[in-house]
């Protein structure tokens, strides 16, 4: 899940749904991907990823299909008398049980706790045909206050958390905020002052931005000295 | 020249050759709100087109526990021909979005997506002639560019038969040509891959054999056409990385 | 919408207490304007218009048509905007809503009070024949402030536009047949300001964020007399606002204005020279 998209040391190469990426009994249909007689086709579009015999497709656009065990952050829609109605943006909606926020709560005011329009993060527990349900059992799940929300295509959350976390560690040290990736594409940024928000916005777009540089992290850590030393502070 | 019959159409108003279509445009991520969008244009005809979804549809009751359903709709700009348009939507707006609907939904694969919507908008800003095929083939680009799982690339082109010549990419004048047999035109659109037939609508008056042609003329235009959207598509993230 | 968030929003107007934006612009500045002319070769003129991400398209297109009772001896104006669900997913198909009717009505309200068109010019036969022009407008992306871009694009299409041929013996107009004739402009060439109040501050051309973040817009249109004149006006949203912050707004307008309606005759400028 957490991986370096680098087009040089892989030969990834954009393909079109209904392409052909490549012919041969021997290989595997992966992600994305279909065996048609001797081929395997492409039924996406994004990035054609060989590993080994398994033929995979990287998305590179797309909305956020919620799996279990996602990590996400949503907002609050509507309270019912047993749990909170949110959205995750995604095409499906989500319900937070009362029974799955692991502390105390007034039945009667479950708004004192999360109300209409708040945002927090929690973790997929079930995806069902009309629905997702969430939970708060969970480090660090909760409702997030203050800060800013910043959206960016869930196809790209890979590349903002990077290798083992270090992508998104380097933004947070660098611009001294917190930050919460959903894998929704929701990103919370928590600093010191806006300013500091607005810089770790900026370093996350950067890396958005770039689909296709190798070496992504020196790059980053370039434009954060530079942007520090320059017109910021 | 040398021509038995004087009304025969031995050029084209604008010296294309016969199985030549205009000058082809194609652009993705015309449009930064949506999921994924484009532009396609047949010399003056251009075609917008924005995708949103798979996402949540309301009314309930239209949902579909199946399957996603797609919705598109194509609309001409009030300006967008000589004689102005009346904004909403005309029983001829209603019956292409259908059809549109109908050419991309069969190459599309929504199952992943029970009870969801994919919002297709096509918008013609300027037309002269096969506004449905420049709107199918920018349509087809933005869905690709959404990320929405498809099985096959659909692909649309106008095919004409003036007087006894068959032409490709039809322009207004050829659509209003009356010499000899007149004009008829034929809008079809195909899967790549496959080569099936997704849509086709015909005006005018055709032998069964010149109707063979004109589809096997119109395949081979369809082949050419695929080509350029691929570009389109292939080159949007190579220009991704480099700029800003 | 999720991206629609409080959260956001209240950063903004926290920002915005110490006159900041987040994209570092000053609360009277506009994003980076972009006018295309001639974009629709059948309309009589159109144009594109893009501030910042936002986009729109205009056309015009005329007819002949009978006055109206009241003004016999005028051509008739008419623009309608719409706002596509292409755009963003907040606009929904249907008849039109309110924010399009009013963002039509308001654009239609600046270019006829500033007498921008001299319709006289349009009469062809006092009580029976006048032309007929019609503006329409088109959402192709929403970034904030469509309102504003419709309103330079209206105004650009009626610059861009040929008055069309009309053979007075058919009465019968030939929109084929190539035509030099522009419209009769005058001077009194509008612009219209959207100022959004948020807080005791306010700040022109808005993002989306942060109009999601004002309590109301107050709108202006302004003509090029010196100092400025005021065409139309319209308060927007439920707020409040004092006789200071009035009078304090209208000096930013005074003075933006120059800025800016300058900038503007240069984009329009360079692209006649293309």
């Amino acid at each position: 899940m957490e991986e370096e998209i680098n087009i040089e040391e892989s030969h990834r190469e954009i393909v079109i749904p209904g392409e052909i990426i490549v012919s041969g009994s021997d290989y595997l249909p992966g992600d994305g991907t279909k065996r048609e007689g001797n081929d395997i086709v492409a039924y996406r579009y994004g990035l054609s990823d060989k590993n080994g015999k398994l033929i995979k497709i990287i998305p590179l656009s797309g909305v956020f299909i919620p799996r279990r065990g996602n990590v996400i952050i949503g907002r609050v829609n509507d309270i019912t008398f047993n749990g909170w109605l949110t959205d995750i943006d995604s095409a499906i909606s989500a319900f937070l049980p009362l029974s799955e926020v692991p502390r105390y709560i007034d039945k009667n005011n479950l708004s004192d706790f999360l109300d209409i329009s708040d945002f927090f993060n929690a973790k997929i527990t079930n995806v069902k045909s009309k629905g997702v349900d969430l939970t708060l059992e969970g480090k660090g799940l909760g409702k997030l206050e203050g800060g800013i929300i910043v959206k960016i295509n869930p196809n790209k959350v890979p590349r903002v958390i990077g290798k083992e976390g270090s992508m998104i560690k380097l933004i947070k040290d660098e611009t001294n905020c917190k930050i919460t990736v959903g894998q929704n594409g929701i990103v919370w940024i928590r600093g010191e002052n806006v300013e500091d928000e607005l810089f770790a916005k900026k370093a996350i777009n950067f890396v958005t931005d770039r689909t296709f540089i190798s070496g992504l992290t020196d790059k980053v850590s370039k434009f954060l000295s530079e942007e520090k030393n320059g017109g910021k502070k | 020249m040398g021509e038995k019959n004087n009304m025969a159409y031995t050029k084209r108003f604008d010296g294309r050759k016969f199985d030549e279509t205009r000058k082809i445009t194609a652009k993705v991520g015309v449009v930064p709100n949506a999921d994924g969008s484009a532009m396609f244009a047949f010399g003056d005809t251009v075609a917008i087109a924005a995708v949103y979804g798979p996402k949540q549809l309301h009314p309930q009751h239209m949902q579909n526990p199946e399957k996603g359903i797609m919705r598109v709709n194509y609309q001409m700009m009030s300006f967008s021909v000589s004689e102005r348009i009346r904004p909403g939507p005309s029983k001829r707006s209603t019956e292409i979005s259908k059809i549109s609907e109908w050419a991309l939904a069969s190459s599309t694969l929504l199952g992943e997506f029970p009870n969801t919507v994919v919002d297709v908008h096509i918008m013609i800003p300027q037309a002269d002639a096969s506004t449905r095929c420049a709107g199918i083939n920018a349509a087809s680009l933005a869905l690709a560019h959404a990320g929405v799982p498809m099985k096959d690339f659909v692909t649309s082109v106008s095919i004409g038969k003036m007087d006894k010549q068959m032409v490709v990419d039809v322009i207004k004048e050829e659509e209003d040509y009356e010499e000899g047999e007149g004009a008829t035109d034929i809008a079809m659109s195909f899967m790549n891959r496959s080569g099936k037939l997704v849509h086709i609508q015909l005006d005018g008056k055709i032998s069964h054999k010149e109707l063979k042609e004109a589809v096997e003329l119109g395949k081979k235009a369809c082949k050419k056409i695929y080509e350029i959207q691929k570009k389109a598509l292939k080159e949007v993230q190579e220009n991704t990385g480099g700029k800003n | 919408m999720i991206e629609e968030s409080n959260l956001t929003t209240k950063r903004i107007r926290e920002y915005l207490e110490h006159g900041n934006r987040f994209d570092k612009r000053n609360p009277e500045e506009y994003r980076e304007i972009k006018i295309e002319f001639g974009v629709s070769k059948k309309s009589e003129g159109s144009a594109k218009v893009k501030i910042g991400k936002t986009e729109v398209w205009a056309g015009v297109k005329m007819e002949i048509a009978e006055p109206y009772p009241d003004s016999k001896d005028k051509g008739n104006l008419m623009v309608t905007a719409e706002l596509t669900p292409l755009s963003h997913p907040k606009f929904e198909y249907g008849p039109p809503k309110f924010e399009a009717i009013e963002l039509g009505r308001l654009v239609d309200r600046g270019i006829r009070e500033s007498k921008y068109i001299d319709l006289k010019k349009l009469c062809i036969e006092e009580g029976e024949k006048v032309w007929q022009i019609f503006v329409d407008v088109y959402s192709i992306n929403d970034d904030g402030n469509l309102l504003d871009a419709a309103f330079i694009a209206a105004v650009a299409a009626l610059k861009d536009a040929k008055v069309p041929f009309y053979d007075k013996k058919e009465g019968k107009i030939d929109y084929d047949k190539p035509s030099k004739e522009k419209l009769p402009l005058t001077e009194n060439e509008p612009f219209n300001f959207s100022i959004y109040l948020i807080g005791d501050k306010f700040i022109l051309d808005p993002t989306q964020d942060e109009e999601n973040a004002g309590d109301g817009r107050l709108v202006l249109a302004v003509t090029p007399t010196k100092p400025i004149s005021i065409c139309s006006m319209q308060k927007s949203g439920e707020f409040e606002i004092s006789e200071e912050k009035f009078s304090e707004i209208l000096d930013t307008v005074e003075k933006t204005h120059k800025i800016i309606f300058s900038k503007i005759q240069k984009l329009v400028e360079s692209s006649a020279k293309k």
